[in-house]
């Protein structure tokens, strides 16, 4: 018996000793360090790009493939603690009831000829009720929809329902509810929205420059620099008070982002015939504007010079379409052919480019009128009316011009610079998301197994909403803050693989 | 006695055994506590399996021996980069052996042998790093062989036998990386099937130039499981017509289970010591490929590349009394996976052989055998290269630091008569 009990013990000390072991474990091991930053509480202060809105809304998986519930993870292994984050409801998106303001998500979608493009999921009904609020606290307090200055606005969650389900109280501020919760480390993604409803609108907006007072603005402007400065640093003021760390990311170049790059401004294809009938559409117009002119007291000289600007002439091939602008004196018509740098957004209606939108709409009427004109003809004023109004001009809110385009660039640069200014006076990290960006558009980001670029759908980068990044690029982002907080703090984190996280959710379900 | 037991037992614990690829050498628990040695070793009914050839040489006229042995495996990986890791589901697998032999006349014997020499169980938390190359796996092929031994001459024998292999095979994994249904789920097969049926050989020969040494071979045929119109179920893949379908389809693929050529001698000494040497010689070259092809037309292919592969054992027994044999043994097993081709399916380096036991003959006919083996794994840096992404086509690597190890204890008797 005793004998068995001595065979037995060493049995179990054999069964014990032959569990493997690394000589390093990673678990124990100092790869790891924190170095001097305390990660225990991390705060996620941003818009839609760090809530992890995707696809055109916000659901659960998006959220879990944010970059701040990436971050978090990977900072386990340097004395992260626990990140909660408001989820919604379903992996659906979208609030019940309100679909029309908060539809559900996008999903990539095959038609009867299997050509892929978005379309809105509709197997399912949103479950996420727009009026419940959540107990508690959350460590990403990423709100989608937010600029800069609505991070420090009391009850601001009366004004966004995504603040108002986490909203400590009616009058809570974004910025009041994340100190409160004390954060050791904080990361800091705002002010794209300061910029980017401006462009998504097509520019409808105010660029408010010299106009510090944000209380002022409507949705759709461009906040001023100076303010947005003042702010920007206001926020990180308060943030680093209690001697927190953190990192800041800039404002990336909002025209390179799919919704603007999709929709070729060249794509008006044409054949030689068509072409040249365009031509001489066009060439008619000018004829039917000098007779305006001159009808209306102008030189025949001069009519004929204004007029003359609408000697558009068209290619075999890709074509610039025409968009509309002012009507002055000097453009009585209003409309003009696209610039190569200028932009269409993806939310214009392609079946209505198809139809004549961005050059002209033919309808047998106008082609009879083209008909005398043709024989010799002189059309009636009446006739000639007709013809010009068949000039179908792109409209504002589907274009961004040459102006609003610079309006952009330059109240980004002057961001940026804030943001990096902010960064250096006061030691934060700072990771250059605009740089990577531009990579992502310029040639694409390697990885292993492939490229992330700025092409939608196919390049992996953006969800299908065009705007927002797919979990392979909050990826990115995840290595690249972790990058910069080696730079600045010497921490050392482990990276993620950029391949292990999806891009866009395909699915049948829509209607 | 009883300190000298202990020494062994406590040797043959600090030191380890089992296989590369999915071979697992478990055929016997005397051959086992001694390296797994046995090609020129005249002892048992094990013989079936090392060397029908010296069956004829064994003294009584019935013998029988059946065992079990009890494999813990535990495989550990690490990814330093990425800040990961993962362990296997320490499995239990319990692979049986039961052999027979009969003499029939001095110069002729007969016997059969039941026995598992390929299989496999892995079992990773699901969805973890590498899932993408396995989930789990579980593989097991059952040899059933009837064989003839005949003694040429008092110093020659040969011996051989046709062998039926029935085998089963369950083996999940991700489709690739990413791809998920709309709720996030991991998009996944599983293969399944079983009863796979083949048919196969060996054939042995030993040599006995004196009483108290021996020399031995024994080839094995390689088999090629060839499973068709098995059971494959797809799940959790988004409901798009870019993607399979969820449900259940049929897939075939052909797993091959090498031919090995064994040669060994063995050698008595003064009565009471056995020494023996084997030399294992695994023809891996054969598993180029595991190509799966789905009954929706597509396919998987996964290179492998093996290469063959080499065992060197050595075992000793000491017959410490008339009624208690104690042995020991150790094993060096290469292993036949390539670097690049480092699947975590058979994460199998290079190992190291250490085995133990001791048979108590509870009466003149009946013994009971004990034997147990460790094997014990370098860590090793090691990746899988050749993975495609089914939905991208892009080729990429998965690897990191990977360590194993093998404890197996095992029990058995031996009857004879």
């Amino acid at each position: 018996m005793k004998n068995t009990i001595q065979y037995l013990a060493i049995a179990v000390l054999g069964l014990v000793a032959c569990e493997p072991e690394f000589d390093n474990p990673i678990a124990e091991s100092d790869l790891y360090t924190n170095a001097e930053v305390d990660f225990s509480k991390y705060i996620a202060l941003g818009n839609s790009l760090t809530a992890g809105l995707a696809d055109g809304a916000l659901y659960i998986t998006g959220q879990e493939n944010s970059y701040p519930n990436i971050l978090a993870n990977q900072l386990k292994s340097v004395g992260g603690g626990m990140f909660t984050q408001p989820l919604m409801a379903d992996n659906v998106g979208g609030f019940v009831g309100q679909t029309a303001d908060f539809p559900p998500r996008l999903v990539l979608a095959f038609d009867a000829e299997g050509n892929p493009g978005p379309a809105v999921f509709t197997g399912q009904q949103p479950t996420t009720n727009i009026t419940t609020s959540l107990e508690g606290s959350f460590n990403n307090m990423g709100v989608p929809g937010a600029k800069s200055f609505h991070l420090t606005l009391p009850g601001y969650g009366a004004l966004n329902p995504y603040f108002g389900r986490f909203a400590s109280g009616a009058s809570a501020s974004v910025l009041g509810d994340a100190i409160a919760q004390d954060p050791t480390f904080f990361s800091l993604w705002i002010g794209n929205n300061d910029v980017l409803s401006y462009a998504t609108s097509g520019g409808i907006g105010v660029d408010q420059t010299g106009n510090v007072d944000p209380s002022t603005y409507g949705q759709n402007d461009i906040t001023d620099p100076t303010a947005f400065g003042a702010i920007y640093s206001d926020i990180v003021g308060q943030l680093t008070a209690n001697g927190a760390k953190g990192v800041l990311l800039n404002i990336p170049d909002i025209p390179s982002i799919p919704f603007f790059t999709t929709i070729p401004n060249n794509a008006l294809e044409l054949d030689a015939a068509t072409a040249g009938s365009l031509t001489g559409f066009f060439q008619a117009v000018a004829g039917i504007v000098t007779a305006q002119l001159a009808g209306g007291g102008l030189p025949l000289e001069q009519a004929q010079i204004i007029a003359s600007q609408y000697l558009f002439t068209f290619n075999e091939g890709s074509n610039l379409f025409l968009i509309k602008t002012d009507v002055t004196n000097t453009n009585p018509l209003g409309v003009r052919q696209m610039t190569e740098e200028e932009l269409l957004l993806l939310t214009i209606d392609r079946a209505a480019l198809a139809q004549g939108y961005g050059s002209v709409v033919l309808t047998p009427e106008v082609e009879q009128v083209l008909g005398i004109l043709l024989t010799g003809g002189t059309p009636t004023p009446a006739q000639g009316d007709l013809v010009v109004k068949a000039i179908s001009g792109i409209e504002d809110k589907d274009v961004l011009d040459k102006d609003e385009l610079s309006a952009i660039a330059t109240a980004t640069a002057a961001y940026n610079a804030a943001i990096t200014n902010i960064a250096t006076a006061n030691g934060l990290a700072f990771f250059d998301i605009a740089g990577v960006l531009a990579q992502g558009a310029n040639g694409g980001i390697p990885f292993e197994g492939g490229l992330i670029t700025s092409d939608f759908v196919s390049g992996g980068g953006f969800s299908l909403d065009g705007v927002h990044p797919t979990p392979r690029a909050h990826a990115l982002v995840v290595n690249g803050i972790i990058d910069a907080l080696k730079t600045t703090y010497k921490a050392s984190i482990p990276r993620v693989e950029p391949g292990n996280f999806g891009t866009v959710t395909l699915s049948n379900e829509v209607n | 006695m009883k300190k000298l037991l202990l020494f062994v037992l406590f040797i043959a614990v600090t030191l380890v055994t089992y296989a590369g690829g999915y071979r697992v050498s478990v055929q016997g628990q005397r051959a086992i506590a001694m390296g797994h040695t046995g090609v020129a070793v005249v002892n048992s009914a094990e013989l079936v399996f090392f060397n029908p050839a010296g069956l004829v040489y064994l003294e009584n006229k019935l013998n029988v021996s059946a065992g079990v042995s009890g494999i813990f495996s535990d495989v550990i990986f690490q990814n330093e980069e990425l800040g990961i890791s993962s362990e296997t589901d320490s499995s239990l697998g319990t692979p049986l052996n039961l052999y027979g032999s009969y003499k029939v006349n001095d110069w002729m014997a007969l016997g059969l042998g039941v026995y598992t020499p390929y299989g496999s169980e892995v079992a990773w938390p699901t969805d973890w790093a590498g899932s993408h190359l396995v989930n789990n796996i579980e593989l097991a092929a059952i040899y059933i062989q009837p064989v003839v031994s005949f003694k040429l001459s008092k110093h020659f024998s040969v011996g051989g036998g046709p062998i039926f292999v029935t085998g089963s095979v369950n083996f999940n994994r991700n489709l690739n990386r990413t791809l998920t249904d709309l709720e996030g789920n991991r998009a996944n097969i599983t293969v399944d099937d079983s009863g796979v049926t083949d048919w196969g050989w060996s054939i042995g020969a030993m040599f006995t130039p004196t009483d108290n040494f021996r020399v031995g071979f024994n080839y094995r045929s390689e088999i090629i499981l060839e499973a068709e119109d098995g059971e494959a179920v797809f799940s959790n893949f988004p409901n798009s017509p870019a993607t399979p379908a969820n449900g259940t389809t049929t897939f075939s693929a052909a797993l091959p289970l090498p031919a090995e050529l064994s040669v060994g001698v063995s050698y008595e000494f003064k009565e009471k010591w056995l020494f023996a040497f084997d030399f294992n010689r695994q023809f891996w070259d054969v598993y180029e490929s595991l190509d799966i092809q789905f009954g929706t037309g597509t396919s998987s292919i996964n290179p492998r590349n093996y290469k063959n592969s080499s065992v060197y054992r050595f075992g000793v027994q000491y017959q410490a009394t008339e009624k208690i044999a104690l042995r020991a043994g150790y094993y060096y097993d290469e292993s036949p996976v390539q670097s690049g081709f480092f699947a975590p399916e058979t994460p199998r380096n290079d190992s190291n052989g250490y085995t133990g036991g001791l048979s108590v003959a509870i009466t003149p006919k009946l013994a009971i055998d004990a034997s147990f083996f460790y094997l014990r794994f370098e860590e090793t840096n090691e990746s899988y290269d050749f993975s495609t992404d089914p939905v991208s086509g892009a080729v990429t690597s998965f690897g990191g630091t990977y360590k194993s190890s093998v404890f197996s204890p095992g029990l058995g008797v031996t009857y004879k008569l």
